[in-house]
């Protein structure tokens, strides 16, 4: 079989033409959320964004670590941090599977020479309150998306209905350049170096994903599964879900204070419930966590997940009426 | 007459759910059709591809015929005073819509009224159908649904993108959940140029063919098993596995099936058959291929949704993702030999069960209490243990599987792959040189999975799987969460049906009182218990719960009928061996045409003492006092009774179920006779007592191996 591999886009360049592609179909290009994930959803990009009845479509990478598939780089295919890329689409349009098709495409994939499936498969996170409905797009027996209707989110009904796809970056290269070991990945050829090198290669020195980020395999493996301090963790857990429930005390306090809460940081309680959430993930990939804690902590996730929630979307409802009333106040003033 | 096409255009619909969503849209239909008389024998043929159900009908009528009725409206006395028309002729009049000088009288046995004769006209089907066909559609159950255009829209499997309606050449003006019908359909998302138009609805399947879909799943399904014998032929004397199920899955996710051969390379075969043919069967949807030996090929079949791989590029690709797999599985199997079941074990404290009963350590730890009581009584043979049987238990044994059984629960290839839990661990206590009948028990304890998976082959399995099972149904009981209509997230039916399959097949004398209550008291002193709330109620909901799990073993398992289930049952439904007999001995029985008569006069005894219980207030005490019969019939009767009684008794001892219900058919002609010759409820008092004191007897003795009364004659 012709080798896939001169022709694959590398890791850079399927970032690119993803990125490219769903700007042109009106998608706003966010940035990775600045605070530790598990997943794309995660990121209020999603997560807040869903709620609430304002339309928005959203692309953006989502590096997101989850401490306990950290494998100390051993492992072709598992990873500690591995790279989501996640469309949001609010309200998708009623084409949005063969959108999704044309995605593909756009990064070299014709579809009349492989096989395409949608497989059922639904989405749930029980610490997000969170769920939706859905397939996992399977190209060829992977799984390369997963394409799902969210339904629920922090335990709210969403209305409208978002459209979710999440595509698995390090597999959906590996495919594309056919390589066994995302650390082959090809990440980038850098093009200034081409003339030192064989000139029949396209774009020069190949610059691959173990040496981006084999050695932070190692070390978050090492530290997540051996040296995060126990105690420490718990400590910052602590911390950090104190604060971010007397943010959202707070924020139920100032509303029946009448309080205009038009400026009220549901945005950094949010945050702070994401620290939560990674905190956990770390303690539960270092053993620490027994049976009994284990579904209070959830529990408690979940509790701030759904309180943020609840705040994030009324504010904006409250908003929203705001922004109603104002011109027949501006007429009542004027 | 008329023909009928509708199409539903949908996102991908689950495969699990398609076969079930095509069989009730087309019952819909055809129910809709019968009700509003379209037709007087339509034929329906039904329809589904992953994106689209359709159903094509018919023999229909092009209109309901018109239908004349005779309506009654008020008093004829209180319509007409003096042969006038009152205001009440006058509204009857008008709401029937004829004029009062066409109104009627007839005659009726309360006296004559007022009647309007009036034709509804018949309305044309095209206009029914778009009336009525959407709440059709939208009625359809799924197991899982959605919204997709908001709150307070319709729910539905998936979107709906597009809806096709034909009847005839012309377009029915459906609407559902904002899609509005038309003629056009869509073809292969990948492999056609888009959409179709049809002009008759006849011509469905043909030109949708063209446009790469084939609707039938029939069709597919044979296109599929043609593919896979052509693709393993390339393979000298291999074949591939059947696997219904997956042959079932596979024909719901394509719409224009082919298959293709790939490869593995043979070193993979020293990894367990089970967990390849798993990451296969379960992850892949590939079928595993075999040598003519039965011995697992390093080959596997997938079916692609296009129609070739000219350039092998999804073999290529397909491969590598099985290899990744398999590499996974290795590394896992490698992995996991490093920490022994044995010391598993205390691994376990910190895997939850479920969150209010607390670990799998705690789990372990009373199913090896269970299961050690269970193992002595089963030796031991109990009363009803199986006839003339003696059976040796691997105690020891049984005891180290119940503590290792659920240890695999923490290792990386159960992780990996859920449904080989159990039959891991019993991999890994071989690999580990374990004891077969510990490896074994712990392989099979989670059988049987379904009603049509066996049952745990060993003893020790079987006993290994009651107590586990037996031991949730117990802590979800007791903390209220019973399974109710859809809701059974613990899935505590199919592991009620398992107790019940295992404990008939294995002829267990296990008793199901006696087997909850020691599982509940497993429980004893741990945080579970305190979070008992519903132990006033237990036994009792265990008991109506396991009755109806029995009651669908005997009928939809063994087949025996509604009624000789009941009839068992309502005697005795808590040792499962002793019903399935009885059951076996009553169906033998039924046929014969005393027995027939015998059920009738049963049941005319019930209800006689019945009714005399309701009269005098107090129950009916069983007996007879041979001084006060006045007639030779009733003295025959007891003297049948008495004579019988005892051989019953006996024959029920010895499990001769068969011989006593002959025993019992000898009483017909003594009891024809007593209905034919005597009045039971005599004038005196004592006379009636005393004949009712003999009927409560015969009622009390003979009852033993079923309860004739539940017994519905076939004439």
């Amino acid at each position: 079989m012709a080798s896939a591999k001169t022709t694959g886009l590398t890791f850079q360049e399927l970032i690119f033409t993803l990125q490219k592609f769903w700007a042109e179909q009106g998608c706003i290009l966010q940035q990775p959320y600045d605070v530790e994930v598990g997943a794309g959803t995660m990121s209020p990009e999603t997560f807040l964004r869903v709620l609430g009845p304002k339309p928005y479509s959203v692309a953006y990478l989502q590096p997101s670590r989850r401490p306990a598939d950290g494998r100390y780089g051993d492992n072709p295919n598992r990873l500690f941090k591995h790279t989501q890329l996640q469309v949001i689409l609010k309200p998708p349009p009623q084409d949005v599977q063969e959108l999704y098709l044309r995605s593909l495409q756009a990064i070299g994939i014709d579809l009349r020479k492989h096989d395409l499936k949608f497989e059922e498969d639904n989405w749930e996170s029980p610490t997000l309150g969170a769920w939706g409905i859905g397939w996992q797009v399977m190209l060829d027996g992977m799984e390369v998306t997963q394409f799902t209707y969210f339904q629920q989110c922090g335990g709210v009904d969403l209305d409208p209905i978002s459209a979710e796809l999440t595509y698995g970056l390090e597999r959906l290269c590996a495919f594309l350049q056919d390589v066994d070991s995302v650390y082959d990945i090809v990440w980038a050829r850098d093009a200034s170096d081409s003339k030192k090198h064989d000139s029949k290669k396209q774009g020069g020195r190949e610059i691959t994903y173990r040496e981006v980020r084999h050695a932070e395999e190692v070390q978050f493996s090492v530290y997540n599964f051996e040296q995060a301090d126990v105690e420490k963790c718990w400590e910052h857990l602590r911390l950090y879900e104190a604060e971010c429930k007397a943010l959202i005390d707070g924020y139920a306090a100032a509303k029946k204070a009448k309080q205009d809460v038009a400026k009220y940081p549901v945005l950094a309680a949010f945050d702070l419930c994401l620290k939560c959430s990674h905190l956990f993930n770390l303690l539960d990939a270092r053993g620490a966590i027994s049976v009994t804690e284990r579904v209070g902590v959830i529990a408690q996730v979940r509790a701030l997940a759904v309180g943020v929630a609840k705040a994030y979307a009324d504010q904006q409802s409250a908003q929203e009426s705001g922004d109603a009333q104002s011109p027949e106040a501006a007429v009542a003033n004027g | 007459m008329a023909d009928f096409l509708l199409e539903l255009g949908m996102d991908e619909i689950p495969a699990r759910m398609i076969d079930s969503g095509r069989e009730e849209l087309a019952k819909r239909v055809m129910d809709l059709f019968a009700r509003e008389r379209l037709g007087s024998a339509p034929q329906v043929t039904a329809y589904s591809t992953p994106r689209r159900l359709a159903v094509l009908v018919t023999g229909l009528a092009e209109r309901q015929e018109d239908v004349s009725e005779q309506l009654t409206g008020p008093s004829y006395k209180v319509a007409f005073k003096d042969g006038v028309a009152t205001p009440a002729a006058d509204a009857f009049a008008k709401k029937v819509g004829v004029s009062v000088s066409e109104l009627t009288k007839v005659s009726t046995t309360k006296g004559e009224y007022l009647a309007a004769n009036v034709t509804r006209k018949g309305r044309a089907t095209s206009e029914v159908l778009a009336e009525l066909l959407p709440k059709e559609i939208g009625g359809i159950y799924w197991a899982k649904s959605m919204y997709w255009r908001g709150k307070n829209t319709e729910r539905f499997v998936r979107p709906l993108r597009w809806m096709m309606a034909l009847l005839d050449g012309k377009l029915v003006p459906l609407e559902f959940a904002g899609i509005k019908a038309g003629t056009t359909s869509r073809g292969h998302r990948i492999m056609s140029d888009g959409t179709v138009r049809l002009d008759a609805p006849g011509d469905y399947a043909k030109k949708l063919e063209k446009m790469r879909v084939i609707v039938s799943g029939a069709q597919r399904e044979k296109k599929i098993v043609a593919a896979l014998d052509q693709a393993v032929q390339s393979v000298g004397k291999a074949r591939w596995r059947e696997d219904k199920a997956l042959l079932s899955t596979v024909v719901n996710l394509t719409e224009f099936p082919s298959a293709i051969l790939g490869s593995f390379d043979a070193e993979y075969l020293s990894l367990p058959e089970e967990v390849l043919v798993t990451v296969m069967r379960d992850h892949q949807k590939y079928f595993a291929v075999e040598d003519a030996g039965g011995k697992l090929a390093p080959h596997f079949l997938a079916v692609l949704n296009v129609d070739g791989d000219p350039d092998g590029l999804i073999r290529h690709g397909n491969e590598r993702v099985l290899r990744a797999r398999f590499n996974d599985a290795r590394f896992f199997w490698e992995t996991d030999q490093k920490i022994p079941l044995s010391a598993r074990v205390e691994m376990l404290k910190a895997v939850t069960f479920q969150k209010d009963l607390g670990s799998y350590y705690e789990k372990a730890r009373r199913i090896a209490h269970v299961v050690t009581i269970l193992a002595a009584d089963v030796e031991s043979g109990g009363e009803n243990g199986p006839r003339g049987s003696a059976r040796k238990i691997a105690r020891n044994e049984l005891y180290e599987a119940a503590w290792l059984a659920k240890t695999d629960l923490t290792t990386e290839l159960v992780k990996e792959f859920t449904e080989l839990q159990g039959v891991v661990g019993g991999l890994y206590a071989r690999a580990q040189g374990l004891k077969p009948a510990i490896a074994d028990a712990i392989y099979q304890h989670y059988q049987p999975k379904s009603m049509e998976d066996a049952a745990p082959k060993s003893l020790e399995g079987a006993l290994l799987s009651i107590a586990d099972k037996a031991d949730s149904i117990a802590g979800m009981f007791a903390l209220g969460l019973i399974p109710s209509g859809s809701k059974d997230p613990f899935a505590l039916r199919r592991q009620a049906n398992g107790i019940v399959k295992t404990i008939a097949e294995h002829e267990l004398p296990i008793d199901l009182g006696g087997l909850f209550a020691l599982a509940l008291a497993a429980y004893k002193g741990s945080d579970a218990e305190k979070r008992f709330t519903k132990v006033d109620e237990y036994a009792g909901s265990v008991a109506a719960f396991f009755r109806e799990r029995l009651e669908f073993y005997l009928r939809d398992v063994r087949g025996f009928k509604y009624d000789e289930v009941n009839a068992v049952l309502a005697v005795g439904a808590d040792n499962i061996p002793d019903a399935v007999q009885r059951s076996e001995a009553l169906a033998a029985v039924r046929k014969s045409a005393d027995f027939e008569t015998i059920a009738t006069s049963f049941k005319r005894i019930k209800n006689i003492l019945r009714q005399a219980q309701e009269k005098s207030g107090a129950a009916v005490e069983s007996g007879f006092e041979p001084s006060l019969a006045t007639d030779d019939a009733e003295r025959a009767l007891h003297a049948m009774v008495e004579k019988i009684a005892p051989e019953v008794v006996r024959l029920r001892r010895e499990k001769d179920h068969g011989a006593a219900l002959r025993e019992v058919a000898k009483l017909r002609p003594v009891l024809d006779t007593f209905f034919d010759k005597v009045m039971v409820m005599a004038e005196d008092q004592r006379v009636r007592e005393n004949r009712l004191a003999l009927l409560s007897r015969v009622l009390r003795d003979f009852s033993t191996v079923a309860d004739f009364s539940e017994i519905v004659s076939a004439g």
